[in-house]
């Protein structure tokens, strides 16, 4: 049975495909785009194979060239004669390489473009190796030595000798890191809280001498321990410093690399399967559960994570019982009249008022307003440095609560509206009050519709960057906010936060080009948090739904 | 019966002391609940609306006039004779004023006391003709003296806090020495003079008694050991003019020199030659009897207002035409004051100056907004010796009876008007009025251009081409989730379009800044081959199934068309950007980037409207999607049923019945994703290059109102006028984007209940 194309198009068909490739074309770019995030981000922490190849230069000299593969594209001849690169007559395309070649500190920058036709010879020498150091990003190269205060040691195997060493490093790094972020910080929060004290005395004219002698014998103590800690400090410094490795790269030279600076060394052209897989989990660890290094574009982002959920947490705390007491008004209270659907429509729309307007609205009135006038009066002691009056958590989960309050109002409200009246006139008519029927009956049952505003405020609280530049995060804070040192909860502190790392690492970053794979790994981790948050918020008003479905029968 | 069943009931005392107690405490609790949560839902919706009133509270100050309040009179500290020269230092609390005489005073500014007195070095027989300072805000000041010499001299303040109190003691110094500079030789004395004082030279220009010009120039030596400066004269010759010269100014650069006749013509000489200075351009002010009043240069010394004896106020400048020559020209004119100018005072940090009128007012204006700020009488005689503080917080003059009068003045944010922030403003240095966001500069003395249309046409052009993108994919493909698809994957389906609005824009714009960007410069060809066989290939592959043999059609259960377009697709996408690089070979001569540059002549930025339109359309694609499925949706069933009873096609019923009673949600749907698109962040602030250019070029950057604010905010002095204009943006969104959702929102339920009726 064939149809013409006239009589197939007049009763409309064409249109109907085309409304079908619109869904289609949507479902493609949500899917794409979820694959391609997870792609890029999961592929990160997998041992890369090092390639070496002889590098013809364009003058025709050879050299040795040793990276990873990052990347590659087809360029055409003509944009490629316009950089001033010769290509002979009749080839249309040429593959290019981008090359990690590593060793900053050796050759200036780390990535280079080079054509896949000056490459010829490629290989992978198992010998070869990657170290990841705490400076001047990843080493490439063969291992020539590892030493011990200069002299070289170990002749046998020198690998697992290297390994052993750098073990012992990283033990002693630990330590150091210890001595140096717990308890010298903790030490320099104890004399900056004494610092505080006696000038609050100073403002208040209380500082008699019993206090200054009290307080200079706190201090003293602080003083001594804070010595015995540099002592140590020094002697574990020594230790540390006593390994080194000599090492050769692409072009012959033979760099010295203190195993202090040393975080792992491996090669990976000599793993196997099993060993890949560990060393893939071991970074994936690593990038969960570690501190950022080399301005966030290398390690782990363990601050953002943990500032990310503080920050969350503290707002749901704020915003949830706000959002139902309003709800509960408006539905339960409230006289349902004009004014009261006025207010619901300005409620809604609130939803809709673009998140800067509430970060400058933060910063505005919480922090300059409010914040000003609570470092007047609680704080006087630290003015003019301010302690409220500047950007912080507090009031970065203040301002939040506030952008995600009517997402709350609304799920709640919906869920009071499907509680079927006969049930609130059950409870009446036993003689319950009001307030009981409130308490006993209504919310329990809408109390899914209050989770769900909750998981949905949560997700966009955790998605939304843009107020949050405004009123509390930071590239790198120095400290979490919540540690071990009195008052525990630090409310008046900046905080990182997952989604402004992503900004700030893949824009504002020196190294964008090291820091990307990085940024979608962060981006992965984000999108599985807000997704696995929505669809379990899906799945609450759904199962709520089939609940009450089944109470109208 | 009834009796008996009575008797028989359980003996139960509802009123014993506890249970009334127990109903009482219930009865409290309740009437407790209802008021506490009547007071905190209250309080919680007017803390909401207290953004409104906030960011109101922060914008209002901006156009708010300016104010001025009398603080004290005293009599003329010092000599009394006339007021040569008069200033305020810093902190308003002391002024200089050098009288005829040549009498130095100090003096408290808020009771006239003095509190450094002395006595200008001038030699015997000799008489102070003149004072001016060496530019705006300058302390250095030159006297012009009756012997045809001219003294220089510079006062200071040295600030001091003993016992927690500021004193200002005021120094004075001759840092050329005490004796005067010869400018006229023939010692004909000096009635005006003018300075000007660069790293290398100094520039002296005075008018003699008789109307001429007489100069004198000096290159700056250093002395390598001790960095003591030495005086060198060097030559300059000026223009002898026909007309007495009664006005002088010199630029700041030493290159042009204004001069004011006494006929009421302005000429400016370009002095880039010393020996021969051109005669640049001329300008006649005069029309009868009017002459030039008054004439100074604004901060920066751009700018030159003069005001003349008819009471026009005129701004001009030197504007650089195509060809690279400078031309004074009037840029501007003022409020005019009716009874002439007597006196101008230009502000010290500001593009703005005062004026004293011959009946007593003084009016204060900005230049750049071009705005009278405030006019009021504060006398009945003519204004003289009019200054204002360097904070432009106090202003001082003398009166009519000789006494001096100092007033406060509330004056914080004059650069804002209407027409500065919405029209057209020509800048200094700028050949032509235009429209430019430039809010800071790292010199002191620049002027501030806060005009938002850039930032207001960036927005527009981010959601237009967002929209542009976003709505035909989501209202099509809504039309078909709701109206055509299985129920079953309607299911599936919604929700997943749905998950992308959760989708935190910040990976958004990351991608598309980072990915999308960089791949789509050296894939342009492909973008615009997929946007053009993408519906074609639906079509073919439409009409290539409906040919296809019944038992393969029937394969696909009805409404999964789109199941099996997802590999299509795929397909297309690929083909697209694999056959890119050669549509690029056989029609952009193998760079599309060049080829967009060279043979159209637009600019291409990697990050632009494009990729922020493809990014943005993405963010709003689920909300329109959202409400136009459910506005379909709703469409009661029975009206599409009977329209298909009496023969339309699916397609016909989808169009004649169900969009048109579905149009108000699908209005709202949009109304809704545009603003979601105007108040976006994120995406614009990574996806664009945030230049606030006025480009429709969908290959340029932007910046939009959103983007800026979260740019700038950090970095903005808390309320300056930067600051609030900053509010005044997020004002605007929020405004737009409530208004915007207001409407939609009422036009939504209005649908809704035309539902319930049918």
């Amino acid at each position: 049975m064939r149809v013409s194309f006239k009589d197939w198009s007049r009763k409309g068909d064409p249109w109907i495909w085309l409304n079908a490739g619109a869904v289609a074309i949507s479902l493609v770019m949500v899917f794409g785009l979820l694959l391609l995030i997870a792609q890029r981000g999961l592929v990160h922490f997998w041992p890369h194979a090092l390639v070496e190849a002889d590098y013809v230069m364009a003058d025709g000299r050879q050299s040795t060239i040793i990276g990873e593969i990052v990347d590659s594209e087809e360029v055409s001849a003509e944009q490629l004669s316009t950089a001033g690169i010769h290509v002979p007559a009749g080839v249309e395309f040429l593959q290019r390489d981008l090359l990690k070649v590593g060793n900053r500190d050796v050759g200036g920058f780390d990535f280079r473009w080079v054509l896949d036709r000056d490459l010829p010879n490629k290989r992978y020498p198992v010998e070869l190796m990657s170290v990841e150091r705490r400076e001047w990003g990843n080493f490439y190269g063969y291992l020539e030595s590892v030493r011990e205060a200069g002299q070289e040691v170990a002749t046998g195997d020198l690998w697992a000798e290297l390994q052993t060493r750098i073990a012992r490093t990283l033990s002693i790094y630990e330590e150091i890191y210890d001595v140096e972020k717990k308890d010298i910080g903790a030490i320099n929060h104890e004399l900056e809280r004494l610092r505080l004290k006696e000038r609050g005395y100073q403002l208040r004219n209380e500082l008699t001498e019993e206090r200054k002698q009290s307080l200079a014998m706190q201090r003293q103590a602080l003083d001594e321990d804070y010595a015995v800690l540099q002592t140590r400090l020094e002697q574990l410094y020594t230790e540390i410093r006593r390994d080194s490795m000599t090492a050769r790269t692409m072009d012959g030279k033979v760099v010295d690399i203190p195993l202090a600076k040393v975080v792992r060394a491996y090669r990976p052209n000599a793993m196997a399967l099993p060993e890949q897989i560990g060393f893939y989990f071991s970074k994936l660890a690593e990038f969960v559960g570690d501190d950022p290094r080399e301005a966030n574009t290398e390690g782990g982002i363990f601050p953002a994570i943990y500032g990310t959920v503080l920050m969350v947490l503290l707002m749901s705390i704020l915003v949830t019982p706000l959002g139902v007491v309003a709800a509960v008004y408006l539905r339960e209270y409230a006289h349902q009249g004009a004014i009261t659907r006025l207010i619901r429509i300005a409620v809604n729309n609130l939803a809709g008022v673009p998140s800067i307007v509430y970060g400058v609205f933060g910063l505005g009135f919480f922090i300059y307003f409010i914040g000003a006038g609570v470092d007047q009066v609680f704080f006087p002691e630290a003015l003019p440095s301010p302690t409220f009056g500047t950007p912080g958590l507090l009031w970065a989960s203040i301002t939040l609560a506030i952008l995600t309050l009517p997402v709350v109002i609304v799920a709640t409200e919906e869920g009071l509206a499907r509680i079927p009246r006969s049930i609130r006139e059950g409870s009446l008519a036993l003689g319950a009050t009001k307030a009981e029927t409130l308490w006993r009956v209504v919310l329990p049952m809408a109390s899914p519709a209050i989770m769900t505003g909750m998981i949905l405020a949560i997700a966009r609280a955790a998605g939304e960057v843009a107020p949050l530049m405004l009123v509390g995060v930071v590239k790198l804070a120095p400290s979490l906010p919540l540690d071990m040192n009195y008052p525990y909860l630090h409310l008046d502190q900046k905080f990182m936060h997952l989604g402004f790392h992503i900004y700030d690492v893949g824009f504002q970053s020196p190294n964008v080009e090291a820091a990307r794979p990085l940024v979608y790994a962060t981006s992965l981790l984000l999108v599985l948090v807000i997704a696995l948050l929505n669809l379990s918020a899906v799945a609450i008003r759904n199962r709520l739904r089939e609940k009450y479905k089944a109470l109208e029968m | 019966m009834t009796n008996e069943a009575t008797i028989k009931a359980p003996d139960v005392d509802f009123n014993t002391p506890a249970l009334q107690r127990h109903r009482k405490i219930r009865a409290f609790k309740d009437r407790f609940a209802a008021s506490a949560i009547g007071v905190g839902g209250m309080s919680i919706i007017l803390a909401i609306t207290l953004i409104f009133f906030y960011l109101m509270y922060e914008v209002v100050p901006l156009f708010k006039p300016a104010s001025i309040e009398q603080v004290a009179t005293y009599a003329r500290p010092g000599a009394d004779v006339a007021t040569k020269y008069l200033y305020m230092e810093e902190q308003g609390e002391q002024a200089l004023r050098i009288a005829e005489d040549g009498s130095l005073v100090f003096f408290n500014t808020r009771n006239g006391q003095l509190t450094h007195t002395q006595q200008l070095p001038v030699p015997a027989g000799v008489t102070l003709k003149s004072v001016t300072d060496a530019g705006i805000g300058s302390k250095l000041l030159v006297a012009g003296l009756s012997d045809g010499t001219a003294l220089l001299l510079q006062h200071a303040y040295k600030v001091t806090y003993p016992n927690d109190q500021r004193v200002i003691s005021p120094v004075i110094e001759y840092p050329f020495g005490e004796t005067p500079l010869v400018l006229d030789a023939a010692g004909s004395a000096l009635t005006q003079v003018a300075l000007r004082d660069t790293s290398d030279a100094m520039l002296l220009v005075a008018i003699t008694e008789a109307g001429q010009l007489v100069s004198a120039y000096y290159t700056k030596e250093e002395n390598f050991l001790s960095g003591e400066l030495t005086l060198e004269q060097a030559d300059i010759t000026l223009p002898h003019l026909a007309d007495r010269v009664s006005h002088l100014e010199i630029a700041p650069d030493l290159r042009w020199l204004y001069v004011g006749t006494e006929s009421g013509k302005l000429d400016v000489y370009d002095l880039r030659d010393k020996q021969a200075p051109v005669l640049n351009s001329h300008i006649n002010f005069a029309s009868g009897a009017v002459h030039i009043e008054t004439m100074q240069l604004l901060l920066g010394g751009m700018s030159l207002i003069v005001g003349d004896s008819d009471g026009n106020i005129t701004q001009l400048f030197m504007v650089r035409d195509s060809n690279n020559q400078y031309a004074l020209t009037r840029v501007r004119d003022f409020t005019p004051r009716a009874s002439g100018v007597s006196v101008l005072a230009a502000e010290q940090r500001r593009k703005g100056f005062l004026i004293g009128d011959k009946t007593g007012h003084i009016s204060i204006f900005n230049a750049t907004a071009n705005r009278q700020l405030l006019t009021e009488k504060v006398q009945d005689s003519e204004i003289k010796s009019l200054i204002i503080a360097p904070r432009a917080n106090y202003l001082m003059f003398e009166n009519g009876r000789g006494e001096f009068e100092f007033w406060s003045v509330d004056n914080e944010h004059p650069e804002v008007s209407w027409s500065a922030l919405w029209g057209e403003v020509w800048y200094e240095g700028y050949a032509e009025p235009d429209y430019i966001w430039q809010s800071s500069s790292a010199s002191n003395d620049f002027e501030p251009k806060y005009s938002l249309v850039p930032l207001a046409f960036g927005t527009i052009k981010a959601a237009f081409y967002a929209m542009l993108i976003a709505t035909p994919l989501a209202i099509c493909g809504a039309l078909y989730t709701a109206y055509f698809m299985a129920p079953g994957l309607r299911r599936k389906v919604k929700p997943s379009i749905e998950l992308m609005e959760a989708l935190p824009t910040v990976i958004l714009g990351f991608l598309a800044g980072l990915f999308f960007a960089p791949y789509m410069e050296l894939h342009l060809p492909g973008v615009f081959t997929w946007l053009l066989i993408m519906p074609l290939a639906f079509v073919l592959f439409g009409f290539v199934w409906a040919n296809l043999p019944q038992q393969i059609r029937h394969l696909l259960p009805d409404g999964w068309m789109p199941v099996i377009l997802l590999p299509l697709v795929v397909l297309v996408t690929w083909l697209s950007f694999w056959m890119s690089p050669l549509v690029e070979h056989w029609f952009f001569g193998g760079d599309m980037r060049h080829w967009i540059t060279d043979e159209l002549g637009i600019g291409f930025d990697q990050r632009n409207a494009l990729v922020v339109g493809f990014a943005m359309g993405f963010a709003v694609i689920p909300t329109i999607f959202s409400i136009t499925e459910d506005a379909v949706f709703s469409v009661p069933k029975h009206l599409s049923y009977g329209s298909l009873a009496l023969g339309a096609t699916q397609w016909q019923t989808m169009i004649r019945v169900v969009l048109p009673t579905a149009s108000p949600g699908i209005f709202s749907a949009i109304m809704i994703g545009m603003g979601r698109a105007v108040g976006e962040t994120m995406i614009v602030l990574m996806a664009t290059g945030n230049t606030p250019v006025m480009e429709m070029n969908i290959f340029e950057g932007l910046r939009t109102l959103s983007a800026n604010i979260a740019v700038e905010m950090p970095e903005s002095e808390v309320a300056s006028t930067h600051f609030r204009i900053l509010f005044l943006a997020a004002f605007v969104l929020f405004l737009f984007t409530f208004v915007v959702n207001t409407v939609a929102e009422y036009v939504r339920q209005r649908l809704r209940n035309k539902y319930s009726v049918i």
